[in-house]
């Protein structure tokens, strides 16, 4: 797949660190990401890599350094928090769906209480991203009713009924039984197709090939490495990414 | 390569083998079981024969004083006799025709939501909680609209009951809720109030509240200034309740995962949106036992007012039992207010269960 041409920078984090109590999480991150790119993180579990997609959204406060999303710094200023929520769209390694909201609910319900859409329209919204993310004869059904691979792709639907310019995904297949993966997977892998700027922490390496333009490795609270794909997985510098790479290809 | 031919679905094997069946396998399926059977069916009708025939077969139904009620039975001629004041207390008889709106108003705003098919629940739910107090107010209260004006120390009997319950619950809720949220804001002002508010009500008996309310709050009011007696015990009830109803509602809200709060909040939703359409919706249907039994147990507990002089129908019973011109009716009068008490509370049970079948999405059953 081509690299990015745009040199506009959808998200910057600079020099960014966050603790939680004595815990140093992040260490001077220092990523850019240019407006439709597609970026693959991965690393073992407590490196880090989810909290700092979680920066990027404010569910995490980061305490020092500089994130700017859409040219938008972050701030303790709610009003930016809202701007920034509205153009970046995330999806959880548990969908947290509503489980008291039909799916089609669930789509709607962001665009009717937060962008004031009327109900007919905001309808036919949902029912088109859940026609692309093809189910949309499960609308009218509870998520308790669905899948897993059905309810995370749901999950993706309401993210972009948003409409937004920058996707998260934060393991949106670890939890999923294999015969899922790949039809959450599939969904992903035409979203980047179509040029959305992704940043998305997965394991599926094949995925990553596929897609992504950059692949970035963290570990102990720090970006060790970042590369292409085909020179991250074929020639990797870095000791540490040599091992996670050797345990998680070779079984 | 064989082909993989998933096998036919069967339908389930059949249990039921009628009543002679179903009492031969649990009744009467070893020798020690006959017996126990055996056993307790004569408990039963040693217990039941007695009792059936005081309550029904030797009782008295009708009459207008004691010799109406010489046979020994129950005498419920009393009860008939007195109903009235048990359901209006001491209010103006020409005036019963308003509590009898406000009693019909009482049926028809809950009695439809009981059904399955009725389409309106939500616009009568909120009638119910808005416009029908109001309604009630001025009906029993009068002075306005033509109506005379009848003072609360008139009110008394089933009607005060229900009022009491009516508004502590009505105004519990709402309390409650915003209680349950302020204890765990994240703004230290808030959270300590609510804290001291709920901590404050529920280290103290509800007597002492209503003491406090009728004896106590007057000597610190300034002189002249007063405000009625039955205001006070509904603010003593509905402080009290509301204290226990945040921590009722506070459970439903820590049982909900933060991943529900953090996909509101990446889908750009305010705290209060994301409170009201999701966090609320769930913590509630997940707490209705919770509720429902402090809803049940502050129905009972009106009947403390008693102890300042609110004459509520447990009050208002226990004065007409000691009648002269009835004789010995003491366990009349207090198995009806005891029905009285269970068919609401019952009922009350009945509605909750239904609404957490009808509110329930997931797909085990």
């Amino acid at each position: 797949m081509e690299n990015a041409t745009s040199n506009e920078l959808a998200v910057q984090l600079s020099d960014v660190n966050k603790w939680y109590g004595d815990f140093h999480v992040l260490k001077d991150i220092n990523l850019n990401v240019a407006a439709g790119e597609r970026i693959v993180i991965c690393g073992p579990s407590g490196s880090g890599k989810s909290t700092m997609i979680r920066c990027i959204n404010r569910l995490e406060e980061h305490q020092a350094g500089q994130i700017i999303v859409n040219g938008i710094e972050l701030t303790e200023d709610l009003k930016r928090i809202d701007e920034v929520r509205r153009e970046v769209g995330m999806c959880f390694q548990h969908f947290n769906l509503f489980p008291h909201l039909t799916v089609l609910e669930n789509c709607t319900l962001a665009l009717i209480w937060v962008r004031k859409m009327p109900k007919s329209e905001a309808k036919d919204v949902a029912m088109h991203y859940l026609e692309r993310v093809k189910i949309p004869e499960q609308a009218e059904k509870y998520p308790g009713q669905l899948s897993g691979g059905q309810q995370q792709r749901v999950a993706i639907a309401r993210s972009l009924c948003m409409s937004p310019k920058i996707m998260l995904f934060d393991e949106p297949t670890s939890a999923l039984d294999p015969e899922m993966i790949k039809e959450v997977l599939d969904v992903m892998v035409e979203l980047a197709e179509e040029g959305m700027t992704m940043l998305c922490v997965t394991h599926e390496m094949g995925f990553a090939k596929l897609v992504a333009n950059r692949v970035i490795f963290m570990d102990m609270s720090q970006i060790v490495e970042e590369n292409n794909p085909h020179d991250f997985f074929d020639n990797p510098q870095n000791d540490r990414t040599k091992l996670f790479l050797s345990q998680i290809l070779n079984h | 390569m064989r082909d993989f031919k998933p096998l036919p679905d069967l339908p389930p094997p059949t249990a039921s083998t009628g009543a002679v069946g179903w009492a031969r396998a649990n009744l009467f399926s070893t020798p020690l079981n006959t017996l126990m059977s055996l056993g307790a069916f004569y408990i039963l009708y040693i217990a039941l024969v007695p009792l059936l025939d005081w309550a029904i077969f030797s009782a008295n139904f009708v009459g207008n004083d004691r010799n109406a009620c010489l046979t020994g039975g129950a005498c419920w001629a009393f009860i008939g006799n007195r109903l009235p004041i048990f359901t209006y207390g001491s209010y103006p008889a020409t005036e019963y025709w308003r509590l009898d709106i406000c009693f019909a108003l009482l049926v028809f705003s809950f009695g439809p939501q009981f059904f399955d098919k009725f389409r309106y629940k939500m616009q009568l739910g909120i009638f119910s909680l808005t416009a029908f107090p109001v309604i009630c107010f001025f009906l029993i209260s009068g002075g306005s609209f033509g109506l005379s004006y009848v003072p609360t120390d008139k009110w008394g009997g089933l009607s005060l009951t229900l009022t009491l319950a009516y508004v502590g619950i009505v105004a519990a809720l709402p309390i409650g809720i915003a209680l349950a949220l302020g204890r765990r804001s994240e703004m230290p002002v808030i959270r300590t109030f609510c804290i001291a508010f709920i901590e404050l009500w529920r280290g103290v008996p509800l007597i002492s509240v209503l003491f406090m309310s009728s004896v106590m709050l007057p000597l610190f009011l300034p002189e002249g200034m007063n405000f009625d007696k039955l205001l006070r015990a509904l603010i003593g009830i509905t402080m009290f309740q509301s204290a226990y109803m945040a921590e009722v509602i506070r459970g439903g809200l820590q049982a909900i995962p933060r991943g529900q709060y953090e996909a509101a909040q990446a889908m750009g939703m305010s705290y209060w949106k994301s409170m009201g359409l999701i966090i609320l919706p769930q913590a509630l249907k997940l707490v209705i036992p919770g509720i429902v039994n402090t809803f049940i147990a502050l129905f009972k507990d009106t009947t403390l007012v008693l102890i300042i002089g609110l004459f509520d129908i447990l009050a208002t019973v226990e004065s007409a039992i000691t009648d002269p011109a009835w004789g010995a009716v003491a366990t009349e009068g207090h198995v009806f207010v005891a029905m009285c008490f269970w068919v609401f509370c019952f009922s009350m049970s009945r509605y909750s269960q239904n609404l957490e079948r009808k509110l329930h999405t997931g797909h085990k059953r």
